[in-house]
Formats: structure tokens, C-alpha cells, sequence
């Protein structure tokens, strides 16, 4: 029998709150469930918060009873706030987080490299925004257990998952007991030691670095602004890597490399813990601040992926279907976007919107996304944490030189989490104008947000379904293109329409934005009436055209929707 | 002197030189520190080069007969 612990996780700032767990006896038998999502981080509760957003329930298992131990994910970037400002959530986080837009890098005393993130003024979100995991997760679920069409079970602990050739059977264990609980289709968001990938026994692709880090949260009053602090090299701790990050309620979260050779064990004896605080601490100039620990771990680098997220009737998603390092914070904000392909993608299949291929494009989007970062992140630790000497030699080279020496400091970089553009998609239409225009989101591309007005932005006002951005300054939609939109909508595809550059509600659109100052004209690259860009239900771009015909519309819908 | 080439070679005297200054230079810095000396040399010189596939040619050159 599964008994989660019921004494609240220890925290100087968050107070855990111990849920009742969900119990087979206190409710009908089980029915056949669309979908069984296991495992309740960032990308288990978006999934199913987008899921309901397109009408698919679905039971979201917690192993626990409470939200999940320490800060952890403490960044989240631009694109992932414009996604959870898509499941309702952004507000809270933007409320309760520190924005930034600046790193630094130090090393012998001196800032050797500054990092601006440009903050456009079209743009909703900061670059950055620091928060702790814990309160992602508590807003999260509050929002999963105000949608009728999601079923948090505390408690509930998936013990064996049974594939069948159209669904899959989990063996579910709670404090009286196990029952088993059918799905069509189940997502395995149970998070980087993931045991339904190890009960398929599924490997990983990529490398693992040695170097271990120490993640410590610590209370203490240090008048130093939100932005990212990097040492490298201290005269503490040589050869290695120190980062500092403002986090909420006066938390400070020190990250430091452990000597070569030192266990994880020895690295977090309080004593260690605190000889090394005080040092990080006298070292920039607060020696003997008093402080509070609050929580500490430890991690090492991983550049890993499975090479493909659909079993059959079984998804990988987040750390569940791929291990990041935690330079350039892509854990949960990959995670973010994993569950935000996963979650339309899954609704239109299990709609029968789609055939087999829009499964199959899903984690061939999501495994590309995951080698773009394995890619870039592989650059960062191996100049965080080298792997070889032959590395080692050249960070230091590159240290050194960067004292008096401009063209190295670039290689400070971190080169922080961006959203994946899905530019070879087979969801992108062969046959519109993507290479006809001269600027916008081309295909596979997040969309672009535009300030329409004072806290009036473009991407407040789409998803949900595939969204048709037509600019006319004309009265109304062609009739054969409402006609086509209309087919559509009648077959269960969601399409709206917004019609952009009209003084006038436009006729047949579902809205009218008249971008009075041409600011989305711009940014989209559409100079004259009857040019329009498709995007999906994740907001990715996947046709764009100078001139639009219902034909090229359902030619469009026809290529994003595989086997429909 | 003139030189036909499309980038400048060194003569003797400049050779002769480059010699001595490197081999003055490793004993400056010492047996702990020849070999970060060396990197940030190589990555200078790189930089002078302004050109990767022919900084990865030279790299292949130096690599041989090792």
C-alpha cells in the first residue's frame, strides 16, 4: 500500500498544504478514461490543462500529497509565461515573481561579461521570471481543480502500466490499496527518474557530464538586484563555476560546482554547506550577512532524449522523455512546451480530427526541439563544467583572455532556453507563400506579439484552436472563405477568425483588431489586404499567405491535420 | 619586400624572431602555465586569422608527426 508521507515538507517561506488523497472506495468503479495523465510538474498539469482547454478530459495522478520539495525550477522564460497565460495562470506568476533581463559574469574580481535580453515593448512578458517551483505548481492546480474536465487524484501512485493494443491499463496504489484505472491514451509526465520509462525499458540518447552542482536556497537580505550572478573560478572553490539567483520572499539560490572527486553525500553535510555559503558570501563582499538555509540538492549535467515520445498508446513528455542541463533553464520551460504540443495534438487524435501522423509529428517536433537543445546546452556545460582537459584548458585560455580581451566574451553566454521553431514541420503547408515574405514568424515559429494598446496584446486575444489571422481593411470576409472556415468547424476543427487593419468590425470574423497603428501589419510582414497566416492550436505558425483562397485554406488545414 | 601571395608570409628575420619570443615567452610562463599560455595564444592568433576552416587546416598541421 502507498502511503505519501503526511507531514508537511519542511520550508522557511512556503507553506505546504497536506491534500486528502483520492480513494478508490469513496468512489463508482472506473470507468475507461480518454486520458490517464501520471505524474502532476509543469508538463503532467499543462497537458491536462490544455487537453480540457480543447474539450478532452482526463485524470492527472500525484504520487504525493503535497506540492513537490524546494524551489527546484525557478526561471521561466518569456514563451513559457505566454503559455501559461494560454491555461490562465500567467497573471499569478507574473504577480508574485521577479522579472529580469540581466546576467553577469565574473571572474578575478572583475565583470568580464554582461547579458542583455532586449525587452521589446511589444512584448507582454520579461525575458525572465523568477518564482519557485512550488507556487508554478499550487497555481497550476488550482487551475486543473477549477476545470470540470480534470481529475486530480492525490496520493495516487502508478505502480505498472500495461500496454494493450488500444489502450493502456495503469496498476494505480493508494493508501487503502491499489485498483486499475484504463485509458485510450496515457501520458507519462512522471518526471526524469520516470518508472514507466524504466518498466519499457527505453534508453536515452546523448551524454551525461561528470561535474556534480549544489543547489542551495538560502534566506538572507542582499541589496543586489534580480540578475543572474555567475563566478568562475573563485579563489573558494578553483577551477569551478558559481551561480546566484534573487528568488522571492528574500530567497537567494546559490548553485556551486563540488571539487573533483567529492560525493554528493559529503558536498551536502550541513557543515560543508555553510563553510561554502560563508565563503560565496565574503568573497562578494557580505561575509558574515547572517542567513537561514532553506533547501538544498544536488544535480549533475545530462544532455539526453528518448528517440521518440510515443509508445504506442503510451507519451513521454517534460524530463519524463528528456533530460536537460540546468544551464539556460530548460527543464520545465522545454517541459512548457512539450505539454502545449502534447495537449492539441492529443485532443484532435482523440477527437478523430487526425490520424496516426499527427501523434507522430508531435514527437518528431518535440525529439527535433530536444536535440536543438541538447545542441546548444551541450556548448554551455561543456564551458560551465569541461568535460576533458582539453576543454578545461580552453575555458581557462578563455577566462584569462576575457579579462583584457572583448572577442571571448560572447563565450560567457549561456544561451538561455528559446522556444523551438518547428521549420521543417510536416504540419507546414508545401503550397502558401512562407518564402514569399520578407519578415514575421515564418513556418514552424511561435507567433510574434504585438502591444495593441496599454495592457492589450496580440496573443491575449488567440489560442484555444487553430487560429486564422486575416488582414483586410475591407467590410468582410470572403464568403468562400467563411464557406471553407464554416466546413471546417463542422467537422470539430475550432477556427477563429481575426480579422486585422479594419477600423470596422469585419464581417464574418469572430473579432476585428484594427491595428490602428500598422504595429501587427509590421511584425507580420502583411503589406496589403488578403494576406493571412494559419496558426495552430499551439500557436506555431504552419501556413502564411500574401493572398488567401478558401482553397490554399483547406490544402493548409488539411496538412496540419495528418490523415484527418 | 613584395610578396605575391594573398597573405603575408614571414622572412627569415621575422621567423628567426617569432622563435625566440615564443621560446622566451614559454619560460616566462613556466612549466605550470606553458600549456594556458599556449591556448590563449592559439586562440589570439585565431582571431587574427579571422577564418575557422583555415584555423582548423593549421590545427590539422600541427597535429602531425606529433
Amino acid at each position: 500500500m502507498h502511503q505519501p508521507t503526511r507531514i508537511p515538507r519542511p520550508s522557511i517561506y512556503y507553506p505546504y498544504e497536506v491534500f486528502q488523497p483520492w480513494l478508490p472506495s469513496q468512489h463508482p468503479a472506473q470507468v475507461r478514461q480518454p486520458v490517464v495523465v501520471v505524474g502532476a510538474g509543469p508538463s503532467g498539469m499543462v497537458t491536462a490543462l490544455e487537453l480540457a482547454r480543447h474539450g478532452v478530459a482526463s485524470v492527472v495522478l500525484n504520487a504525493e500529497l503535497q506540492f513537490s520539495q524546494g524551489s527546484r525550477a525557478i526561471c521561466f522564460t518569456r514563451r513559457s509565461m505566454e503559455i501559461l497565460q494560454q491555461v490562465g495562470v500567467a497573471d499569478r506568476m507574473s504577480a508574485n515573481g521577479l522579472p529580469w533581463r540581466f546576467g553577469n559574469s565574473y571572474y578575478r574580481g572583475q565583470r568580464v561579461f554582461r547579458m542583455e535580453a532586449p525587452h521589446d515593448p511589444d512584448d507582454r512578458f520579461y525575458p525572465i521570471l523568477n518564482i519557485q517551483q512550488q507556487y508554478m505548481e499550487q497555481y497550476l492546480y488550482e487551475a486543473c481543480a477549477a476545470s470540470p474536465l480534470i481529475d486530480f487524484r492525490w496520493g495516487n501512485k502508478v505502480t505498472q502500466v500495461v500496454p494493450h493494443d488500444d489502450c493502456v491499463t495503469a496498476m494505480v496504489d493508494t493508501p487503502e490499496g491499489e485498483y486499475a484505472l484504463e485509458a485510450q491514451w496515457l501520458v507519462a509526465a512522471d518526471g526524469g527518474r520516470s518508472g514507466i520509462r524504466s518498466q519499457f525499458g527505453l534508453q536515452m540518447e546523448g551524454a551525461s557530464y561528470e561535474g556534480f552542482f549544489v543547489i542551495a536556497d538560502i534566506r538572507i537580505d542582499l541589496p543586489l538586484p534580480t540578475e543572474r550572478l555567475a563566478y568562475f573560478d573563485p579563489p573558494w572553490n578553483p577551477s569551478n563555476t558559481i551561480l546566484m539567483h534573487r528568488e522571492p520572499h528574500g530567497i537567494w539560490r546559490v548553485d556551486y560546482q563540488l571539487p573533483e572527486g567529492e560525493t554528493p553525500e559529503e558536498a551536502l553535510r550541513p557543515e560543508s554547506l555553510k563553510a561554502r555559503i560563508d565563503a560565496q558570501l565574503e568573497m562578494i563582499g557580505f561575509g558574515g550577512t547572517p542567513w537561514e538555509m532553506d533547501w538544498s540538492s544536488v544535480y549533475s549535467a545530462r544532455t539526453l532524449t528518448l528517440p521518440d515520445y510515443v509508445c504506442g498508446r503510451v507519451v513521454f513528455t517534460g524530463d519524463a522523455a528528456h533530460l536537460l542541463p540546468i544551464f539556460g533553464v530548460r527543464g520545465a520551460n522545454t517541459a512548457f512546451q512539450d505539454a502545449q504540443s502534447l495537449g492539441w495534438c492529443l485532443a484532435y487524435t482523440l477527437k478523430g480530427l487526425a490520424g496516426p501522423g499527427l501523434m507522430a509529428s508531435h514527437s518528431a517536433e518535440r525529439v527535433g526541439a530536444a536535440r536543438e537543445i541538447i545542441e546548444e546546452a551541450g556548448k554551455s556545460t561543456r564551458f560551465m563544467t569541461p568535460p576533458t582537459r582539453g576543454f578545461r584548458l580552453l575555458r581557462d585560455a578563455v577566462l584569462s583572455l576575457s579579462l583584457t580581451q572583448a572577442f571571448v566574451r560572447p563565450l560567457y553566454h549561456w544561451r538561455t532556453s528559446r522556444p523551438h521553431e518547428y521549420t521543417h514541420s510536416r504540419l507546414n503547408c508545401p503550397g502558401d507563400d512562407n518564402a514569399l515574405f520578407t519578415t514575421g514568424p515564418a513556418h514552424g515559429a511561435p507567433p510574434r506579439n504585438v502591444c495593441l494598446g496599454p495592457g492589450d496584446y496580440l496573443l491575449n486575444h488567440i489560442g484555444g484552436g487553430f487560429d486564422l489571422l486575416y488582414f483586410t481593411e475591407g467590410p468582410a470576409v470572403p464568403e468562400h472563405l467563411l464557406a471553407a472556415v464554416q466546413a471546417w468547424r463542422q467537422r470539430g476543427v475550432s477556427i477563429r477568425i481575426t480579422a486585422i487593419g479594419a477600423s470596422r468590425p469585419v464581417q464574418g470574423a469572430d473579432q476585428t483588431l484594427p491595428d490602428t497603428a500598422g504595429q501587427v501589419r509590421r511584425r507580420y510582414g502583411v503589406f496589403a489586404g488578403g494576406g493571412a497566416y494559419l496558426l495552430r492550436p499551439d500557436q506555431h505558425v504552419c501556413a502564411r499567405w500574401l493572398t488567401l483562397d478558401a482553397a490554399r485554406l483547406d490544402a493548409a488545414l488539411q496538412r496540419a491535420l495528418p490523415g484527418a | 619586400m613584395t610578396t605575391h601571395t594573398p597573405s603575408p608570409a614571414l622572412d627569415i628575420a621575422g621567423l628567426e624572431a617569432v622563435y625566440d619570443a615564443l621560446a622566451n615567452a614559454i619560460d616566462q610562463a613556466g612549466p605550470d602555465k606553458t600549456e594556458l599560455f599556449l591556448v590563449k595564444l592559439a586562440l589570439l592568433n585565431a582571431q587574427t586569422l579571422g577564418d575557422a576552416s583555415r584555423f582548423e587546416q593549421l590545427v590539422q598541421a600541427a597535429l602531425r608527426d606529433l
